[in-house]
């Protein structure tokens, strides 16, 4: 089957699937709503319940499980191609730890926005995940000529380690509720009751789905190797800086949306893979949709399973990552 | 024509260079061997020929126009590499890994037509190796891998109808196989040679491979060029022993047609200096 083939086919299903969970989960939930009366425009907005729970409530929580999913997906293909690892995730590289360590400053030490008040939490996430990022590319351009993706998975284990260890140092002296949210923004979350943090992360998203586009086929080659992939005509060093900068900013933007949701980036990509192969121009797309679907499922799993007590969605997509991350390492080839 | 002029290469600015003033020509239809000891810098020497790594002081030149002023995608066009060996971090199936080789033709968007799709395949036919087109590259002997990376090679630089002038250097292609598959890969490589009007440049150790497969070698040692010309002049017990330290007898295989190397001892002192 030809590539563009396996990308329209790919699209129709993959589409059909982020469409679907969509258009459904803000239907589902523990009061149940009415899909014609929601979009029955003849009662007013602030007498329609229906409306106010879809529109309030629930929409703007599944287009950020939407597009966190989406971005961690794809981010997870993209920093699997750079480090030619397939266990690679958007995290191996310290963007999370980062953005942990901003998080928990701005909760510990109640950081507000000059405006209104609004939290920093998301900012500070964001500029947590900024630093790491940096410190771990100065350290990977700093031994070599181009960019070591050894040093690269080093310095991210380890700063990770680091993040972790100063966080733990801060919660010893915090006191008991800014501990508790700490916790909570750690486990990853989706309880997003506005647009706003959707419309902060969205042009940050979009400059990264840019990026990932042009990235498709410069993966292909980079996963022959470094310098087969220059000898096919590959600017490599440029390709791998965008790639590492470009899949970073979406891992950021995510994170600072939902916090660290774990295991997103690696299901994904490897189911997408069992069934679209491994050309990049089709994983890349077919996983962010594949991607947004799957968070979004998880969510409505997390709001209904224990209902009405909410879960974290982090705790569900690790309960069912973590046993299929162990099945793909013992997995036969 | 592919040409070094008085290169010399050095990785690190303190350490000693790599490649001393060494200059190289490859011929259009040329098929030249790169012989040396480990460490002597063929490979480095392939790399700075391929454009990969940049000369510390003199030029490589491609037509006469300096490698350095190329893009990347241009020399592509010409120039294509075939490793030692090839490890993909995913499944790709052997068309996909061939096809890769025609992405230097393409526009940043632009997806491979039928056109590239064609050569591709024909470059798989031309390896013996079509029947493998929808096997997973992962999953092949190291013989088979080995032909279709050459056939991506091949179809990188314009497949059976490469045009004169363009060239397919390869680095040890057979250092990882065992015999039959050398066998395999000369005489894909002499069938190519013959077939399609390519300049091949080979690094190797195996001095037999080299006798039997080309026209004209190049000696390093030490980053230097010990001795250059026709391989039937270059190929002496003499220079074998200032090469590798190795005594060898060198003759003319009535049945192979080429010089044939048996080394028989190591030479008392080591490399002669």
């Amino acid at each position: 089957m030809t590539i563009r083939r396996r990308f329209a086919m790919a699209m129709a299903v993959y589409g059909t699937l982020a469409a679907a969970a969509i258009v459904l989960a803000p239907l589902v939930g523990s009061t149940t709503i009415d899909l014609g009366r929601v979009f029955d425009f003849s009662t007013p907005f602030s007498e329609n319940v229906d409306a106010q729970i879809f529109f309030v409530a629930r929409l703007p929580r599944t287009l950020a499980g939407a597009l966190v999913g989406a971005a961690l997906a794809s981010a997870g293909v993209v920093f699997q191609g750079l480090l030619r690892n397939p266990l690679a995730t958007p995290f191996t590289l310290g963007v999370s730890a980062g953005a942990a360590l901003g998080a928990m400053l701005a909760i510990t030490f109640d950081w507000t926005l000059g405006i209104a008040g609004l939290s920093a939490v998301p900012a500070a996430a964001f500029l947590g995940a900024t630093g790491a990022v940096s410190i771990v590319f100065a350290l990977a351009r700093a031994r070599h000529r181009g960019l070591s993706t050894d040093v690269l998975l080093l310095a991210g284990v380890t700063l990770n380690a680091f993040f972790s260890a100063l966080i733990l140092m801060v919660q010893y002296f915090a006191d008991f509720a800014d501990s508790y949210r700490t916790l909570r923004w750690l486990m990853g979350d989706l309880d997003v009751s506005s647009y706003q943090p959707l419309l902060s992360a969205l042009p940050l998203l979009v400059v990264a789905f840019a990026a990932f586009a042009w990235l498709a086929r410069p993966l292909n080659l980079l996963s022959m190797g470094a310098d087969s992939a220059e000898t096919r005509g590959l600017e490599v060093a440029s390709a791998q800086r965008r790639a590492f900068f470009s899949a970073s900013l979406a891992t950021g933007a995510a994170v600072s949306v939902g916090g660290p949701i774990g295991f997103i980036g690696i299901i994904v990509p490897h189911l997408v893979r069992l069934m679209v192969g491994s050309d990049h121009r089709v994983v890349l797309p077919a996983s962010a949709l594949f991607g947004a679907a799957f968070l979004v499922g998880c969510d409505v799993l997390a709001r209904t399973l224990l209902a009405p007590v909410e879960l974290p969605v982090g705790v569900i997509t690790a309960l069912i990552g973590g046993p299929f991350f162990l099945w793909l390492l013992v997995r036969k080839q | 024509m592919l040409r070094a002029a008085d290169v010399q290469f050095s990785y690190d600015t303190l350490a000693q260079p790599v490649l001393r003033r060494v200059s190289v020509t490859v011929p259009a239809g040329g098929f030249v061997g790169l012989l040396g000891p480990n460490g002597s810098g063929k490979t480095t020497l392939l790399r700075c020929l391929a454009g990969t790594l940049r000369p510390t002081a003199g030029r490589v030149t491609l037509d006469d126009v300096d490698l350095g002023t190329l893009s990347r995608p241009a020399i592509a066009r010409r120039m294509a590499v075939v490793p030692q060996e090839t490890r993909l971090a995913f499944d790709f199936s052997v068309l996909e890994v061939a096809v890769m080789g025609r992405y230097p033709h393409l526009g940043a968007f632009e997806i491979e037509g039928p056109a590239d799709l064609a050569l591709a395949r024909e470059a798989l036919a031309a390896t013996g190796t079509a029947h493998l087109e929808q096997r997973a590259f992962t999953t092949l002997s190291g013989g088979e891998k080995q032909r279709v990376i050459i056939a991506a090679a091949l179809a990188q630089i314009g497949g059976t109808r490469a045009a004169a002038g363009t060239i397919l250097l390869l680095d040890e292609p057979t250092a990882a196989l065992d015999l039959a598959y050398q066998l395999e890969i000369a005489s894909l490589l002499r069938d190519l040679q013959r077939r399609v009007p390519i300049s091949i440049v080979v690094s190797t150790h195996d001095l037999n491979f080299a006798a039997g497969l080309c026209r004209t070698l190049v000696l390093l040692r030490d980053g230097e060029v010990l001795a250059d010309g026709a391989t039937d002049d270059v190929l002496t017990p003499g220079r074998i022993k200032a090469l590798y330290g190795v005594e060898a007898d060198v003759q003319r295989h009535a049945d192979a047609g080429h010089l044939v190397v048996v080394p028989l001892r190591r030479a008392k002192g080591g490399p002669a200096a």
